[in-house]
């Protein structure tokens, strides 16, 4: 294959991704188009994208760097929030959604980002569990922070209060932006699917690239063996920290495209629910596998839907499948007893020989 | 005198906490890992004492030692099933299987119940205590919360510290391996652990339940949550630092509800955990643990 011969391995992997996914954007268009796509499927094309994003961009954190975090959900908040303010105050000055909603997106990213370094700089010494139940700290922080968020506009500018609409101290033309625990209305739906799959399309290559990077190369031996990369001197915190907010960046942008998908938006929305099931995707896809992580989230997303019909079951079957898919994938003789028989399978179909190799 | 009041509730609260805390604290010392399903456990115990007590009209304490029972096998079960697989897996692995669980107890629960809350019967019926004529008044609850918590904390203390079975606990989260050189059955020991833990959590359950007499099928994840942080917080292994953790985070959440802000009361409290595993990493009562290169 000419792919073959003039890609090296990392370079294919990513163009089949986006190959894979261009021929799904083109299915899915030709399905819109001829009417062949229900209702249902058509609203879960935009949530298609924001998991896949928020997913993909979480396994930086937890595949490519090794650390666990259950924060996901609140760097989706701050970008969903951010961008939302952003798009209702300037509703009516900017009016065409193609130059309001990218700079929308950029801003809940970079507030996202923003955050993510803040935290990181103390959280990131811990490790492990300890930062796991960090992180879901903080995305619980943030989630109740801005459920008891006031903000207004007027004409002297933005007026905060963490109690109430009164304190705020409104000009009678004043406008309120999040009202409490009620959230932010009035967002202009300006996410649409063309819209998300190029933002997913262009966060999966700032990601590819970014693992395929001479960073993405150091934050991988930091993965890989700590110590080692240590004492040949990288700095384990800079590229830590660089990791971390890159995921919070996209993790905002996620949350940019959720948060005009939809006409009111609450922050509890945003619980540590959301996170784990970020980390679910990511978890199942593959760790470290940005494909599969896609893949996951599309999936996993698809199919609690579809088994609408069978309501009160699907949550408890996709919780049995939870289990029974981590003991399969982890439990070291069960892998063993499928990897032998799958190699036996492999003798069966090609020559004997290769299996051999494969025992090997 | 609200002052007081408020301190009796943030420590008859965080007596519940460390109740649950000790569950987390024994199975995350011994199996090394953040067991999420230990909330809904809770509320597995609370809806086993609501059906003993509604549908088979049984006395308040006679339900709480059923729901003990059931949970205790429920912990063994859950542990013989989804986490003895991953004995070796990694602890990524571990943690996702404990939310597999988490979500299957919840989703179970919600066949079985309803998505309608229940309310609860307290299942305490001592006399309240009142103070100073009557300014101050103790609920039977939270004197049953206090009370029972000291207890459970001194005879766990005894069992770990005097008992055989105790101690081989202390070895095998010490090293596993060395431990099974000296005969211990590993198996055996986390099998009780689970136990235990999940026992406690039924009284965690009959406890909460009482306290806040609301029941649903999630209404064990944040208080499971918030226990968890209580354990990381006092430091986690360390029996006695649950206790301080869950009383801590009680006052906390209770004081901040009222005097900062009910709607950042979590907040503060999940705030109050980052602050102090910034300044002390392994918590209030943590042992350091050196890594070897």
């Amino acid at each position: 294959m000419i792919l073959k011969r003039f890609l090296k391995p990392a370079a294919r992997k990513s163009f089949i991704t986006y190959a894979m996914l261009i021929a799904a954007f083109i299915a899915v268009e030709i399905m819109i188009s001829t009417g062949s796509a229900s209702n249902m499927f058509k609203g879960l094309l935009i949530p298609f994208c924001v998991y896949s994003i928020a997913a993909a961009s979480l396994n930086l954190t937890v595949g490519v760097l090794g650390e666990l975090s259950l924060g996901q959900a609140g760097f989706m908040c701050i970008g969903a929030y951010s961008s939302a303010i952003f798009s209702v105050v300037t509703k009516d000055t900017i009016t065409s959604a193609w130059v309001r909603f990218p700079i929308a997106i950029l801003i809940g990213g970079c507030f996202a980002a923003l955050f993510g370094v803040l935290i990181g700089i103390p959280v990131l010494r811990l490790r492990g569990d300890y930062l796991a139940i960090v992180t879901l700290a903080f995305g619980e922080i943030i989630k109740n922070v801005f459920a008891a968020l006031y903000v207004g506009y007027d004409s002297s500018g933005l007026h905060f209060s963490l109690t109430s609409q009164g304190d705020l101290g409104l000009a009678p033309d004043g406008k309120m932006l999040i009202n409490g625990a009620l959230g932010i209305s009035g967002t202009p739906k300006d996410s649409t699917f063309e819209i998300g799959f190029i933002v997913l399309m262009l966060s999966l290559i700032i990601l590819y690239n970014f693992v395929n990077s001479r960073t993405g190369r150091i934050v991988m031996s930091i993965r890989d063996n700590r110590i080692a990369a240590e004492s040949i001197g990288i700095n384990i915190t800079k590229y830590k920290l660089i990791t971390f907010g890159l995921t919070a960046f996209l993790g905002g942008v996620a949350g940019s495209l959720f948060s005009h998908n939809l006409a009111s938006l609450q922050a509890s929305k945003f619980d540590y629910n959301l996170s784990i099931l970020v980390l679910v995707f990511v978890v199942l896809g593959g760790i470290g596998n940005i494909r599969g992580s896609v893949i996951a989230a599309i999936v996993l997303t698809y199919l609690p839907e579809v088994l609408r019909s069978i309501n009160n079951y699907r949550m408890l079957i996709y919780s049995i499948v939870l289990i029974v898919m981590m003991i399969f994938t982890s439990n070291a003789k069960i892998r063993g007893f499928f990897a032998a028989s799958l190699s036996r399978l492999k003798g069966l179909v090609f020559k004997k020989d290769s299996a051999v190799k494969e025992g090997e | 005198m609200a002052f007081l009041d408020n301190l009796i509730n943030g420590i008859s609260l965080g007596s519940i906490y460390a109740v649950i805390a000790l569950g987390y604290t024994l199975v995350y010392g011994i199996a090394k890992m953040l067991n999420f399903a230990h909330g809904d456990v809770i509320m597995v115990g609370g809806y086993v004492i609501f059906t003993a007590m509604t549908s088979m009209h049984l006395n308040g304490y006679l339900s709480v030692l059923i729901a003990i029972l059931c949970c205790t096998i429920l912990g063994i079960v859950i542990e013989k099933i989804a986490y003895k697989p991953l004995r070796q897996a990694t602890s990524l692995a571990v943690l996702i299987t404990a939310i597999g669980v988490s979500y299957f107890l919840q989703n179970m629960a919600l066949l079985i119940f309803g998505e309608k809350p229940v309310t609860f019967t307290s299942v305490v019926n001592i006399p309240k205590i009142s103070l100073f004529d009557g300014q101050i008044v103790i609920k039977s609850e939270a004197v049953a919360s206090i009370i029972i918590s000291v207890l459970i904390v001194i005879f766990l203390s005894l069992f770990i510290n005097k008992t055989k079975s105790g101690r081989a606990m202390l070895a095998v989260s010490e090293d596993k391996d060395a431990a099974r050189l000296m005969g211990i059955n590993v198996n055996k020991t986390i099998s009780l652990t689970f136990a235990i833990g999940s026992g406690l959590a039924a009284v965690a359950g009959a406890l909460l339940c009482s306290t806040y007499p609301v029941l649903s099928n999630t209404t064990g994840a944040m208080p499971g949550i918030k226990a968890f942080v209580a354990a990381v917080f006092g430091g986690i292994g360390s029996i006695p630092g649950a206790m301080i953790g869950g009383l801590l985070i009680g006052v906390i959440e209770i004081l901040g509800r009222a005097y900062i802000s009910p709607q950042l009361a979590d907040a503060i409290v999940f705030a109050v955990l980052i602050v102090v595993l910034m300044v002390k990493p392994t918590g209030i009562l943590g042992k350091k643990v050196n890594e070897k290169v």
